[in-house]
């Protein structure tokens, strides 16, 4: 406050102009991030790429031994109708041989539909295996060409640099043959 | 010497005038024609200009370009090809723009060098060095983000890996990677997003750039033996390096132009003449050229470091301090003499480290197979312990050659005249 007697009030003023410039701070500091928060929000996915419908896959058309890909999210997902013997393979694995440890039975609802995200957990790329003629890499089920790696019959990384298993996507058997994804 | 040159004097009251309220003519006399040079720059001394030129061109070239392309996944691949087919002169212009990008790295890469066989990143130009890392940085995002324009299988793809490289951040890896997709997986969102930062990106290097040289005509230019010139040895910058430059400018156009007319798609990839499909990844990515060395880093890490750091983080983090390491160039460089001439153990290093570098290129190129995963983790340990082991101990250890007092001494001291004033 200035006036004439400002050497009496400065202790009393000092502390109130302290205060009236905390208070002046924060409220900018508090609407500025009110301003940034939009601008770095909107890169988020917007309401109609959440909205995204689920997808739907018909089973029957899926031979055992043979896999498909469809569309979820802009990502491929595979679908393989497991044999006998590669879903024997992925349930006697022990758990201790593996660089992200999950039992099949945790992978799978049922044990001869086989239903992951088809990207690769390194960088991304789709890994081969799905489509007949494809390499299926060393243990049986998928191989990324961008950097090796190997992925078993139960999609679990087993050598190569990914670091984690391909993952399992929420899914949920509609009937026997008809099963959403999302 | 040429030295002493005269001041602006302007005859025409029209300037004058001009002058008098904004001095702009005094500005651009100052910095491009009276400015004091040193008298002995070689040829490596055009790739500033040249990188500058580069600029300029991406810009011209780019704004056109945008008139006719569309930043949409169902139009982009094919805007690109009205752009090559139906627009006049369109090929021209997107060869341009192109083959201009990697000209612009040749050009950057070349300078970048000759500031570390002459030491200009030593006092009392390290802001100056360090601007102009930060102008790379610049330059690759910039590029990136443009490569994936074009929408082709190359394009989409390496944007999915290199996007990808920042899931590898603990905790909040993953939602960065959704932010920056704008979704979940690399898509519409992500490619409009990109055209509008491939757009604003150039000028906020060009902002840098004009920082860069504020730095550079504070001290003003290093030079081929490395020490502080007095005014005898240096020449105003017009009509030297004007016509100098612009004599290199010409060669530089006609390897430009070479490309362009004669081997357009050679240092292209052909996978991004194929529409993007994210269902199918190409069997081999690579990046362009001028990220092969940082691609082989990347890669090189296939190990957990010290147990805390995963292997993809480490190859993330290997990969961007290959070129922050450059920050801290000026104080992990310990010897007080500048330029490599007087440096016989340096200079032994120096061409090293450019081995180096074309063996990392060579295997980044190339599948992560047998051999090459060794030879890659072996010029990555190599980079880095240039850097970090060999500069700082080789400038207590070397003892550089004599350095001259002056420009005129050596010379003198081979017992001819000195060089005549003009
Ligand atoms: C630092 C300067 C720049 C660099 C290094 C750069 C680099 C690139 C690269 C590598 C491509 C891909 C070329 C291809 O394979 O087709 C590209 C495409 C493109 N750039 Fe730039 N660019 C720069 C400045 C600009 C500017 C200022 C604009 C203005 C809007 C622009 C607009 C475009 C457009 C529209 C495309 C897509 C068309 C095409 O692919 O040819 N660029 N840029
Ligand atoms: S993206 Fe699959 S191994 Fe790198």
């Amino acid at each position: 406050m200035a006036d004439a007697t400002g050497t009496v009030q400065q202790g009393e003023g000092g502390k109130r102009r302290d205060f009236l410039e905390l208070v002046t701070w924060s409220t900018v500091a508090v609407g500025t991030a009110a301003m940034v928060w939009p601008l770095i929000h909107q890169m988020n996915p917007s309401a109609d790429v959440l909205a995204l419908a689920s997808t739907e896959v018909d089973l029957s058309k899926i031979p055992e031994g043979s896999a498909i890909k469809v569309m979820w999210r802009g990502k491929p997902v595979f679908v393989r109708h497991r044999t006998a013997e590669e879903i024997a393979a992925a349930e006697a694995v022990p758990l201790a041989e593996l660089r992200d440890p999950e039992p099949d039975s945790a992978r799978v609802k049922k044990p001869e539909w086989l239903i992951m995200v088809g990207v690769c957990t390194h960088l991304g790329c789709i890994p081969l295996g799905t489509a007949a003629g494809e390499p299926k890499g060393e243990y049986g089920g998928w191989f990324c060409p961008c950097h090796g790696s190997h992925y078993d019959t139960s999609g679990r990384i087993r050598k190569g640099p990914a670091p984690t298993n391909l993952p399992v996507p929420p899914y949920t058997f509609l009937s026997d043959t008809l099963v959403r994804i999302g | 010497m040429a030295s002493d040159v005269e001041p602006l004097v302007l005859k025409s009251p029209t300037l004058r005038w001009i002058e008098h309220r904004l001095p702009i003519i005094g500005f651009g006399y100052r910095h491009l024609v009276a400015y004091q040079t040193p008298r002995n720059l070689n040829y490596w001394w055009n790739f500033g200009s040249l990188a500058g030129i580069c600029l300029m061109l991406q810009i011209v070239t780019g704004v056109v370009l945008a008139m006719h392309y569309t930043p949409h996944v169902a139009h982009a691949f094919d805007s690109v090809e009205h752009i090559m087919r139906d627009v006049n002169w369109g090929w021209l212009l997107r060869y341009a723009h192109a083959n201009g990008a990697s000209m612009f790295f040749l050009v950057v890469y070349i300078h970048i060098f000759r500031g570390l066989y002459y030491g200009s990143y030593k006092a009392p130009r390290e802001l100056l060095w360090m601007l102009g890392v930060v102008i790379l940085f610049l330059m690759m995002a910039t590029a990136f983000m443009g490569y994936v324009l074009p929408w082709g299988q190359m394009s989409f793809w390496a944007a999915t890996v290199i996007t990808n490289l920042f899931s590898a951040i603990p905790l909040v890896g993953e939602s960065i990677v959704t932010w920056l997709w704008g979704g979940f997986s690399v898509d519409n969102p992500t490619l409009q997003r990109f055209f509008s930062l491939h757009y604003l990106l150039p000028f906020v290097i060009v902002g840098v750039v004009f920082l860069h040289l504020v730095a550079l005509h504070t001290h003003g230019s290093n030079n081929p033996v490395g020490i502080d010139l007095t005014k005898k040895d240096k020449i105003p910058f017009h009509p030297y390096y004007t016509v100098k430059d612009m004599f290199g400018l010409a060669v530089f156009l006609l390897v430009f132009a070479g490309f362009v007319f004669f081997a357009p798609n050679v240092l292209g990839h052909p996978d991004n003449y194929i529409p993007a499909n994210p269902l199918v990844t190409p069997p081999h990515i690579v990046p362009e050229w001028y990220f092969l060395p940082f691609y082989a880093i990347l890669r090189a890490i296939t190990f957990d470091i010290f147990w805390i750091i995963p292997a993809k983080l480490g190859g993330v983090i290997a990969m961007f301090a290959a070129v922050g390491v450059l920050f801290f160039l000026p104080w992990l460089d310990t010897s007080k003499v500048r330029s490599a001439r007087y440096r016989p153990i340096y200079r032994i290093f120096f061409w090293l480290l450019v081995v180096d570098c074309f063996i990392l290129g060579y295997v980044g190129a190339h599948p992560p197979e047998g051999f090459l995963v060794t030879l890659g983790l072996i010029a990555t340990i190599w980079y880095f312990a240039h850097f970090l082991i060999i500069l700082p101990i080789l400038g207590k250890l070397e003892r550089p050659l004599p350095v001259p007092e002056s420009l005129s001494t050596p010379v003198l001291g081979r017992g001819m005249a000195p060089a005549p004033a003009e």
